[in-house]
């Protein structure tokens, strides 16, 4: 496979092509719909790529055996879907403690409990704001295509090993399912040295990896350190894209798969005069606030289209500050379609006219 | 004039500080001799162990090599982690009753369904010490803890766990034993276990278990003396003490 050639892939397929360009040679899942294929694809290829693939007995299981992998210095991804990422929540807390690099996909489902096998969205707060115990965050990028999914895969481990932490690629149930033309990236990664991971002395003071810092002053120093870094990432890392922004009286805010749907709506919209606009967050933390804010800059209203009850639409708010009106448009189950998004720019143009 | 001999140091795998256990318990015992054996295989450079939550939390304080702490009953899996990138490491896990036999209880039995090449050592005192001494699943029948005030009853809690019975019939395990401390031959067999359980997965047979039987006089609310003898008149005869599964070619 050359890296001009163009490939029709499914989503989960492409994310795990994607893993094994990245370097990724270890991965430990369990099977849920709609990410079954992840765990597929690698249980196939990771064997002859030189790898090793372990089919957990349980979610709980696969993040801590991607602690140990992670801890003993590999590449090392997993993948889940809403469900199973809630029962990932405490190993999370305990590698973003650690400081070790992992990559975590979750391709997720409608919910709460046991929810559906549709796309969703409803996963945001526990990714963005923590999900698990303790003052954490995970780098979360949000792809909108399966070409996306592949480069944010690749992407996801530099950061991840970048800064020593866990990066969380951010998916639904309808890109997963998917499949569009895709071209694989030929490259060849180059990891990064890990002098703390714990491979056996082989010549140096023994390395230990652990989470418990008992004396509050320890605690609270590690934290402080965490936080550094989590700050240095807020100032390195936020992505975003835009879309007919400059004179944009009414500002469409989505991401993943419901910004292409937006961008769609965006464009009808323009057709008949409206100026409407689309800012499209890449990374959902760090959140791309001030470019947001630059881009809603002659927006009368703003609205956050999400597949959810409204969850982003926090972070709208926040960033936006009050300067100008945010709305919001979700569904559950299913992503709304142009239409849906083009009566409701309809709708607002008429409010402020 | 006698000529001296030194019998007895501290293995160069024992990192040189006071334990934080209470007097009389068999921890130290149990960590001793992880770290001489590790020694005696010349494995210090190739050992990463992986304790537990509990009164093995600080295992990795203790052991001159590279450690790991997991999260609560999640050793196993991590063990599993480590074990498949780095397949010519000793990986082996530290875990106590209330973290392999309770929360843990899925990670131990699929690590030894997978045949995973991971020793765990499992240290059975029948009650969660870190916590204070409440009732664990290896609690004895009638054993008063603070969370089974007045015994344990059946109704109640249900009965002890027996983790080698159980998973000597899974065909991933390859060496099982069950060891106790309470006297210096038993510690001497202990040692010899541990060894097998090391060898075993050195060899690459497949998964290894040791269960040692321990003190924990604190919780007990015995002395030093009176809980070494509570394990052999209570403990062993509830948990029978030997080789449950030994592979061809360790023996």
């Amino acid at each position: 496979m050359s890296n001009t050639e163009l490939l029709l892939m499914k989503g989960n397929e492409a994310i795990g092509e994607a893993a094994i360009r990245g370097g990724c040679r270890y991965f430990f899942g369990y099977p849920i719909t709609p990410q079954s294929e992840v765990l597929e694809y690698l249980a196939r290829r990771l064997p002859e790529a030189g790898g090793a693939y372990v089919q957990a007995e349980s979610e709980v299981s696969a993040i801590n055996m991607v602690f140990g992998a992670a801890a003993a210095g590999a590449r090392v991804m997993t993948a889940s879907s809403s469900p199973g990422i809630s029962l990932m929540q405490e190993g999370i807390s305990y590698i973003a403690s650690a400081q070790l690099p992992a990559v975590i996909v979750n391709i997720m489902r409608g919910s709460p409990g046991l929810g559906g096998i549709q796309p969703s969205q409803a996963d945001y707060f526990q990714s963005t704001k923590g999900g698990g115990h303790g003052d954490y965050r995970l780098v979360v990028l949000a792809p909108s295509t399966v070409q996306e999914m592949i480069d944010h895969t690749v992407m996801a481990f530099e950061i991840a090993e970048k800064y020593c932490t866990p990066v969380v690629v951010f998916a639904d149930g309808m890109m997963g399912q998917m499949m569009e033309p895709v071209i694989l990236p030929d490259i060849e990664p180059v990891p990064s040295e890990k002098p703390w991971a714990t491979t056996g002395m082989q010549g140096r003071g023994p390395n230990i990896i652990h989470t418990l810092h008992l004396p509050p002053d320890q605690l609270e120093w590690h934290n402080n350190r965490l936080f550094e870094k989590y700050h240095q990432i807020e100032a390195q890392e936020k992505r975003s894209l835009e879309y007919f922004t400059d004179d944009a009286e009414i500002l469409v805010v989505a991401y993943g798969i419901v910004s292409r749907v937006a961008r769609a709506a965006v464009e009808k919209a323009r057709e008949a005069g409206v100026k409407a606009g689309l800012f499209r967050p890449v990374t959902l933390w760090p959140y791309p606030s001030e470019a947001l804010v630059k881009a809603a800059g002659k927006a009368r209203k703003v609205l956050v289209v999400e597949v959810s009850m409204g969850q982003m639409v926090e972070d709208v708010r926040l960033a936006i500050n009050g300067r100008v009106p945010v709305e919001f448009y979700g569904r559950i189950g299913q992503v709304p379609t142009p239409e849906e998004i083009l009566n409701k720019i309809t709708q607002l143009i008429a409010e402020v006219a | 004039m006698a000529e001296t001999v030194k019998v007895y140091s501290r293995p160069k795998t024992l990192i040189d500080k006071p334990w934080h256990f209470c007097p009389g318990c068999h921890h130290g015992i149990a960590h001793r001799l992880c770290a001489e054996v590790v020694e005696e295989m010349g494995l210090q450079e190739m050992t990463v162990g992986v304790g537990s939550v509990g009164c093995g939390v600080f295992s990795y304080e203790y052991f001159n090599f590279d450690g790991i702490g997991p999260s609560h009953g999640r050793a196993p899996a991590v063990a599993t982690g480590v074990k498949r990138v780095l397949p010519d490491r000793l990986v082996f896990t530290y875990q106590g009753d209330g973290d392999l036999a309770a929360i843990g209880t899925t990670e131990m039995v699929h690590a030894a369904v997978r045949g995973e090449k991971i020793t765990i050592v499992f240290i059975n005192n029948t009650v969660y010490g870190m916590t204070g001494g409440q009732m664990a699943p290896t609690t004895l029948m009638g054993q008063v803890t603070t969370t089974s005030p007045l015994g344990r009853e059946a109704k109640q809690a249900g009965y002890p766990i027996r983790v080698c019975e159980m998973l000597a019939t899974m065909e991933g395990a390859a060496y099982v034993s069950r060891v106790a401390l309470f006297n210096p031959a038993q510690v001497v067999k202990a040692k010899k276990s541990i060894r097998k359980a090391f060898e075993t997965q050195m060899q690459g047979v497949g998964f290894s278990l040791v269960e040692i039987l321990s003190a924990c006089p604190t919780n007990w609310g015995l002395s030093p003396l009176e809980a070494a003898k509570y394990v052999e008149n209570n403990l062993v005869p509830v948990f029978p003490l030997g080789e449950f599964k030994v592979p061809e070619g360790v023996k």
